[in-house]
């Protein structure tokens, strides 16, 4: 009996693909097609303008996602890779499997963006998130010298956690290794990834945990909870942007650009800021929801090009081991 | 060793273990000749090969050395909700490990309770990040698996040993040295090998409850290798390391533990005779369940906060692990059962070190190799939840091994001869004699095979279809969503879930009074 209701759980799921339409295969991260994230909205919006059919497969996150691609090479089943972000983009050029493919669109980065192969899709800045009644350090410095506990994630399993490790040393360049002695103290754990760190803040195990400026968004939209804040650091926040491109080996190239192009308009846009809790990369024609407008802007922004991030990486992380292993 | 007649033939048993070498062997291989460049080890690596073996070695050794009081306070006690005890100190193993992290954390952790309490009476919050927060954790997972694993040692010694002692008048120290303590000798060094191999894959518990890159394990860096730097051969040779200590630590349990059994025996209830020291085995058993029970009632009084949360997905991922952990555990005694008996008639080495590997293989290792060697045949998508089911049967395997061969042995040496003298064919052999003795045996190793597989992430995250998600993979994503009321709610489910599978399926196996 079971082996027949596995059987056809497998049929149901494959009778799907076997329609006429147009496949378009998008591999993307885990959350992005988990029913709370875009994903099934994404694939409504675009399904009703494109005549195709839209696959969306999900890969645990950002660096699991490339690997994948890696892993698939040449013929991989993908024709868009939609989550990579600017720390993996020379990696990823490096493989030779992505194609160029420019789109334009009036982007509301903090940056200029100018890449003929990755579009952004989405933005935040990486920050220390805390309850909104505790003050919080104004700097890596004041955060080092204070006792204030923070949780943050390993730079080997999580994209977040890579963040940091470029924030610190983009802030800080050859002191990156004194700031992390610093912060050895303060920091109560490291964790594999993001919601172990989160949920951990949010039992009170820290002061404050590394996430977006974008988390007390989720708090104060979904929950009605004011209570969570996002600290700006007066060395500027790191920002996170989260791209997609084309695989040079699809054979869906039109529909792939195509696709591209639905990506910076408002219908893709406008589902981002409440299901990614992430800004838009093009601001929607109705502007950011409501409760957007309380989040803390930090007053600059850090970010190394894709090429700096690959030649600091290495270095960055053996600093971050030793200031974290004494 | 001599052949000698067995009343059964070994060869499916050695059939299956084949099978799981080839799945545990050839899907590293698949990873290591996909690798474009061949690492070496760096210098990180090693220090992460001496973390993962000084935390692994101490919580084996601390796991078995607190389970054997309280498996033998249990072995000696009959008290009302006794069984209902011994089934609820499994749960911890079977949870998820981002739950039983925060249910632990929840506890022991710089708000937990126990820092509350501290608090109150003006002390500092304890301090559970560090090489102890590391062993407390796999302590509380492996606690009750040892418990267990050593409470049935227990309750297969032959009820007429105990009779007989209490005839000649020997006291509880007496009887511990005659007849307790060449049992534990024989059953600890297996019991060490299997959590000391579980402990040795342990990655996202180390890391957490060890506070920062000093607790690297081995698993860690092959997820690095995998994702940070793609480097599939150094993620092969660090699997193979894994696979290399856990075998070696196998093979000296298997020498550890060899000697005579207890013999044959009229298969009569146990009782005991032995009645000193209540008080110390109520400590005991207390001290056990409070451990235990604390963090698991911290996830069912944060998961009732989000029953009310929990959106129809959840319930139809819950329908979904039901199915896999059934199929699951039907793949894990279609396995099991034969390499047992084989094991039981002489042909051990390599059908039991096969048996162990399941442990020492990284999930991921194994994931990426059957996607590797998958997809050229097939969408592996298509496939996720028959291959999580066959994963999870490899993962449970060393368990089982464990529950069942000890029973098989005594069976062969008891009814074998017999058996072989009465000219019973092998099939009615299997299926008159040795199946239904081991009941209880096989109720146990399935129980424990349905509550694992129900529990575990596994694979299914690797070949994750968006339409499919087994319960645990819709907790990740429910957290990963910053629902974490709602991710509660599902832990209180799964928890429910593997417990009802356990029970079930243990207590089936249970005709009569001993648990």
């Amino acid at each position: 009996m079971k082996h027949l209701l596995i059987a056809a759980g497998i049929l149901s799921a494959t009778s799907a693909i076997a329609a006429d339409k147009p496949q378009l295969t998008v591999y993307t991260y885990d959350s992005f097609v988990s029913d709370w994230g875009p994903g099934p909205q994404v694939k409504e919006a675009f399904e009703a303008v494109c005549e195709c059919e839209l696959n969306l497969v999900g890969v645990e996150d950002g660096a699991a996602l490339l690997s994948r691609i890696r892993l698939e090479g040449e013929n991989s089943d993908a024709d868009v890779v939609l989550g990579l972000d600017t720390n993996l983009i020379t990696a990823a050029k490096e493989t030779g499997l992505f194609a160029p493919n420019p789109v334009s669109a009036e982007f509301a980065l903090p940056i200029e963006w100018s890449d003929d192969t990755f579009t952004p899709y989405d933005w935040g800045y990486f920050a220390f998130v805390h309850n909104a009644d505790a003050t919080a350090p104004a700097n890596f410095r004041e955060l080092a010298d204070s006792d204030t506990k923070i949780i943050i994630q390993d730079p080997r399993s999580s994209t977040p956690g890579l963040g940091l490790l470029m924030w610190v040393k983009a802030a800080y360049g050859d002191e990156a290794p004194e700031i992390w002695a610093g912060l050895a103290d303060n920091i109560v754990t490291v964790t594999k990834g993001w919601s172990e760190a989160y949920g951990l803040f949010l039992e009170g195990e820290s002061d404050m945990v590394l996430s977006y400026t974008t988390s007390p968004a989720y708090h104060l939209i979904a929950e009605e909870d004011a209570s969570k804040a996002a600290a700006a650091f007066d060395e500027g926040n790191y920002l996170q942007v989260e791209v997609a491109a084309k695989l040079a080996g699809t054979d869906q190239p039109e529909l792939a650009n195509k696709f591209l192009n639905f990506m910076v308009t408002d219908a893709f846009q406008q589902i981002i800021p409440t299901t990614n809790w992430m800004y838009p990369a093009v601001t929607p024609a109705d502007g950011l929801p409501e409760g957007f407008d309380t989040l803390t802007v930090p007053a600059k922004s850090l970010l190394f090009s894709p090429d700096e991030a690959a030649a600091v990486r290495d270095q960055a992380l053996a600093e971050w081991q030793n200031a974290l292993s004494q | 060793m001599a052949e000698r007649a067995q009343p059964i033939s070994a060869w499916p048993g050695i059939g299956a273990a084949a099978l799981v070498a080839a799945l545990i062997l050839g899907t590293l291989a698949a990873v290591a000749l996909r690798a474009e460049t061949s690492g070496g080890f760096s210098p990180a690596d090693w220090a992460a090969l001496r973390f993962t073996l000084t935390q692994a070695i101490l919580s084996a050794l601390f796991s078995v050395a607190l389970a054997v009081p309280v498996a033998r306070a249990l072995a000696r006690r009959r008290f009302p909700g006794r069984r209902a005890l011994i089934a609820l100190l499994g749960a911890p193993f079977i949870l998820p490990v981002i739950v039983a992290i925060l249910g632990l954390l929840q506890v022991f952790g710089r708000s937990g309770w126990i820092s509350d309490v501290l608090g109150v009476f003006g002390l500092p919050p304890i301090r559970i990040y560090g090489l102890h927060g590391v062993v407390l954790a796999h302590v509380f997972f492996n606690l009750p698996l040892a418990t267990r694993l050593v409470l049935q040692a227990w309750q297969e010694i032959p009820a007429e040993r105990f009779r007989l002692a209490a005839q000649l008048g020997c006291n509880g120290m007496a009887m511990f040295r005659l007849i307790e303590l060449p049992m534990l000798k024989r059953t600890l060094p297996g019991v060490i090998a299997v959590i000391f191999a579980i402990c040795l894959t342990s990655f996202a518990v180390a890391l957490t409850l060890g506070g920062g890159p000093r607790a690297t394990t081995i698993e860690l860096a092959i997820y690095q290798a995998f994702t940070y730097d793609f480097d599939l051969g150094r993620a092969a040779l660090l699997s193979a390391l894994q696979l290399a200590l856990t075998a070696a630590a196998a093979l000296a349990a298997l020498r550890f533990s060899r000697g005579d059994g207890f013999g044959t025996g009229l298969d009569r209830a146990l009782q005991r005779w032995d009645g000193g020291a209540p008080a110390l085995d109520a400590f005991w058993i207390a001290a056990a369940a409070a451990f235990l029970l604390l963090p698991l009632a911290s996830v069912v009084i944060s998961g009732l906060a989000g029953v009310f949360d929990m959106p129809a997905l959840v319930f139809r991922a819950a329908l979904t692990s039901v199915f896999v952990a059934a199929a699951s555990t039907l793949i894990l005694l279609v396995l099991a059962l034969p390499m047992a008996t084989a094991v039981a008639s002489g042909r051990h080495g390599l059908v039991e070190l096969s048996g162990i590997l399941g442990l020492a293989a990284s999930p991921l290792v194994i994931g990426t190799g059957l996607f590797i060697l998958i997809r050229p045949v097939v969408n592996p998508t298509m496939l996720a939840l028959p291959v999580t089911a066959l994963v999870n049967a490899a993962m449970a395997l060393p368990f089982a091994l464990r529950i069942l061969v000890p029973a098989a042995k005594d069976i062969t040496a008891r009814h074998g001869r017999l058996a072989l003298s009465l000219n019973m064919g092998k099939w009615t052999y299997f299926r008159r004699v040795l199946v239904p003795r081991m009941r209880p045996q096989i109720g146990f190793a399935a129980g424990l095979g349905a509550a694992l597989s129900m529990g575990d992430l596994g694979v299914i995250a690797l070949f994750a279809d968006p339409q499919i998600a087994t319960l645990p993979l819709q907790i990740y994503r429910l957290m990963g969503a910053y629902q974490m009321q709602a991710a509660a709610g599902g832990a209180l489910l799964l928890l429910l879930l593997s417990m009802g599978a356990f029970w079930l399926l243990d207590r089936g196996g249970r005709w009569h009074a001993e648990a």
